[in-house]
């Protein structure tokens, strides 16, 4: 049996205070609680905690001093501390996670994988090579690059950056997969993959519908009725369009191949444009005009609305 | 499993009002047996834990909640990874 005094680090002659104080400090440093798992610190605690028990009673201290009792005749039957009941089924009692049983996520898997066996991810602790964790990450492309196509650098959290190469076509929540661009391999193992996942935004006035696009195109009264060249908008950029006289609000018209770009296995789709006639602000000629205008075939735009007999 | 009486007879030290704050506190639960509390191997435990904490750790009242939260909380953990490694959860 050690030295009491010895194990709490203390003189012969210190006073019941000294004692106090060498005792707490060695608690707080050792306490089993606070070192789960560490059968060194459970070991020191209780020779601190036997020492104290002897020396911290003045009359026992007195009769140690006195050689009338030892110090192994001062320890006490082993004590079960609070963690070992903590860590078996009984500390569900104390739980913070609830009633429910644990739920894992592949994070959790990873994090504790990575902590208790020294490895990361799948390592666990085997000598296998292992191929590295995919790492999964989001970038938001602007319609027109997801349609046309378009390379993006990445900054990845860890420094690194990557050039996505956004390929023509690419539509919203589509995952690109950079091969070894991921976690390192474990034991030689192959790095794993970095998964992309595009979120493409609305356009303001373009609307992908598969390989197709779709939009709305403004023409004035008289573009609308005598037809002619124009300028339209295309997502490879403005393109001259011929308006047929004779086109009305609702009249779509159809752009061969100027839609989303030929990709993979698809061919290039189409861009279809539905006419909407804008009047604005009229003036006093158009005005005149139509006052003194008598339609030849007179037309009722509302037919279908009108009540039946 | 113990009374009340037996549990104070056992820890040294221990005052009823402490006890009986504790157990307000729900930092110990013990469980209610025809109207009186009952205490099982771990809740004795932990209040000789709470014990040491406030007596020899000098954790005061105030604080003593957070350090029972993250004990609990490793608590939990450890004993989930003693479930994974036994592969009791797959």
């Amino acid at each position: 049996m050690d030295d009491p005094y010895q194990t709490l680090g203390v003189a012969k002659s210190a006073s019941q205070e000294d004692i106090r104080r060498a005792y707490r400090r060695l608690a707080k440093q050792h306490h089993p609680d606070l070192n789960p798992g560490n059968a060194k610190a459970e070991e020191v605690f209780k020779k601190v905690a036997a020492a104290n028990d002897l020396l911290s009673d003045p009359e026992k201290r007195g009769r140690f001093d006195r050689g009338e009792i030892d110090a192994a005749g001062q320890e006490q039957a082993p004590r079960s501390s609070y963690r070992d009941y903590a860590e078996a089924d009984a500390g569900r009692r104390y739980s913070r996670a609830g009633e429910a049983p644990p739920s894992w996520s592949d994070d959790d898997f990873a994090d504790i994988f990575g902590s208790a066996f020294g490895g990361r991810g799948r390592g666990s602790g085997s000598d296998r090579p292992s191929r590295g964790q995919d790492e999964h990450y989001a970038l938001t492309a602007d319609f027109l690059d997801a349609v046309n196509g378009a390379t993006r650098r990445l900054t990845l959290p860890d420094g690194r950056t990557l050039d996505a190469k956004i390929p023509p076509g690419t539509a919203d929540g589509q995952v690109l997969r950079l091969r070894g661009q991921g976690g390192p391999g474990w034991n030689e193992g192959p790095p794993g993959d970095a998964m992309i996942e595009i979120h493409v935004p609305p356009h303001p006035f373009f609307r992908r519908d598969g390989q197709d696009i779709r939009m709305e195109l403004p023409v004035t009264l008289s573009e609308a009725v005598l037809g002619g060249p124009i300028e339209a908008p295309t997502p490879a950029g403005p393109v001259r369009v011929r308006i047929p006289p004779g086109s009305d609000s609702g009249t779509e018209l159809r752009l061969r191949g100027r839609g989303v770009p030929r990709h993979d296995h698809s061919s290039a789709g189409d861009l279809y444009a539905t006419l909407r006639v804008v009047i604005g602000q009229p003036d006093d000629a158009l005005k005149a005009f139509l006052r003194s205008w008598e339609p030849e075939h007179a037309v009722n735009p509302r037919p279908s609305m009108e009540p039946r007999p | 499993m113990i009374t009340v009486e037996v549990l104070l007879a056992q820890l040294s030290g221990l005052r009823p009002l402490d006890l009986e704050r504790w157990i307000s506190n729900d930092w110990v639960r013990p469980e209610a047996r025809q109207g009186q509390f009952v205490f099982r191997e771990i809740d004795v435990a932990r209040v000789r834990l709470i014990q040491e904490l406030r007596d020899d750790l000098e954790i005061d009242e105030a604080a003593l909640p957070v350090v029972l939260l993250l004990l609990d909380q490793l608590y939990d953990l450890r004993r989930q990874l003693r479930e994974l490694r036994d592969g009791a959860v797959t």
